[in-house]
């Protein structure tokens, strides 16, 4: 699909809008629909949307696998390090309100930064998922 | 009765998904027919909050009825786990399909030898 | 209604999604129902549900049959039985439901018990106590921010399973070296 022009030049004009209204989405989670889920579910599907027209050789330069393999682990642990954070600051596992002095600022800031988490992991372990199985099914590159 | 139509509806889905999964070989057409019971689901848990002339449970000023936030937040999670269980059930499938040569149930299991070892491929 | 239309379309697509044999048209027909689930959902006033659901059903789940698809490359076998006993077990698993669904509260009755307990105290005290009107995700970040750690991890587990079974791990037979 490389050689075909409309295809490429949509494509450029599409990737940055969809990766806005992935970001729109994780942060705007709080007031509409939305939150970590449908972000990072977005943002795979916009890279998987570049694999397709400009072909996995290139994506994978774009997006290296071990960034997409650094990011499934990423998320995980920033939530967790979010939960222990509330351990070490002297509530329990996963109190948003002992991280600051004003209890609802510290709700804020905990859901700001699991949704991140999960936004981070959800993308990904679809991105990876994704390479796994366009991979296999090529002999030689 | 009319009150009980989404019911209805939901328990068709479901057992529509489960004569998929049992009476079909085709390994993805097993997981899309485990797919389909899985949303079918999704809608027995979501319907029951619904209010009728309630809104979708953002607050707000201008609302005062709101629909049941509790199944909208456990639907959400199974949602995301489906999809989990379908890709690695995928990657099940495309193991079988290199091992035994197809992904149909009959021919799989008449690929084992007697004793359940797979034939040497 | 709305909903009930939306419905009726999908047990339609499910009835024909059933007997359809090309797995190309069932791949697009699981996509179809996915979308028309969502937009149930929108009018079942759960939105944040119908975002997942599209997002993830109908376009994750789409791309990774697909993907699963053109590895297998296959058509679906002509079925050499007649499913006769399938068709009766669901049957009979469908007039079990039936007869529980029978006890359960009609369509949007505001007697029902799911509105009592914790779901009103969540939408009064959920936007001041953490100050996000949203309250499916203050529900599902903060006062149920443990069940969502173990989805995450499941995820998680998800890609590292997918991972461990399609790592390339021998040598590719073709080299010609």
């Amino acid at each position: 699909m490389k050689r075909d022009l409309i295809l490429r030049v949509v494509a450029k004009v599409f990737l940055p809008f969809l990766l806005m209204f992935a970001l729109y989405v994780q942060f705007h989670g709080d007031f509409g629909p939305g939150g970590g889920f449908q972000a990072g579910v977005i943002i795979a599907a916009a890279v998987v949307f570049y694999a397709l027209i400009y072909g996995l050789a290139n994506a994978r330069r774009v997006v290296p696998e071990r960034l997409v393999e650094a990011m499934m682990a990423a998320g995980v642990l920033l939530y967790m390090g979010v939960g222990f954070a509330g351990l070490l600051l002297g509530g329990n596992f996963l109190d948003y309100f002992v991280l600051d002095r004003d209890s609802v600022v510290g709700q804020h800031r905990g859901i700001f930064w699991i949704e991140a988490g999960v936004a981070i992991t959800v993308s990904g372990v679809m991105l990876k998922i994704f390479y796994m199985f366009a991979d296999r099914g090529r002999i030689d590159e | 009765m009319v009150g009980h139509f989404s019911y209805a509806v939901t328990i068709f889905l479901m057992i529509a998904g489960l004569f998929i999964v049992i009476a079909r070989g085709n390994l993805i057409k097993k997981l899309v027919g485990l797919g389909i019971f899985q949303t079918s689901v999704y809608l027995l848990y979501v319907a029951p909050g619904k209010l009728v002339g309630g809104t979708a449970p953002i607050v707000s000023e201008a609302f005062d009825v709101y629909s049941n936030p509790l199944p909208h937040v456990l639907i959400l999670t199974a949602i995301v786990v489906g999809v989990a269980t379908l890709a690695v059930g995928l990657a099940l499938v495309v193991r079988i399909r290199e091992a035994y040569g197809s992904i149909e149930e009959d021919e799989i299991l008449a690929g084992d030898d007697e004793d359940g070892s797979a034939e040497q491929r | 209604m709305i909903i009930n239309v939306l419905l009726v379309l999908m047990a339609v697509a499910v009835v024909v999604l059933a007997r359809v044999r090309n797995l190309f048209s069932v791949i697009v027909l699981s996509g179809l129902y996915s979308f028309l689930m969502a937009t149930v959902l929108v009018a079942l006033d759960a939105v944040d549900v119908a975002m997942t659901e599209a997002s993830v059903g109908a376009g994750i789940s789409t791309v990774l049959l697909l993907g699963a698809l053109h590895l297998c490359k296959s058509e679906e076998a002509k079925p050499v039985h007649k499913p006769w006993l399938p068709l009766a077990v669901s049957a009979a698993c469908g007039l079990l439901l039936v007869y529980g669904t029978l006890g359960l509260p009609a369509f949007s009755d505001p007697g029902a018990p799911i509105h009592t307990h914790v779901a009103p105290r969540y939408l009064q005290d959920g936007p001041r106590e953490t100050g996000i009107p949203n309250v499916v995700t203050a529900v599902l970040a903060s006062y149920r921010g443990y069940d969502t750690l173990g989805e995450v991890t499941v995820v998680f587990t998800a890609g590292a399973g997918v991972v461990a079974l399609l790592r390339r791990r021998r040598a590719r037979k073709e080299q010609p070296k």
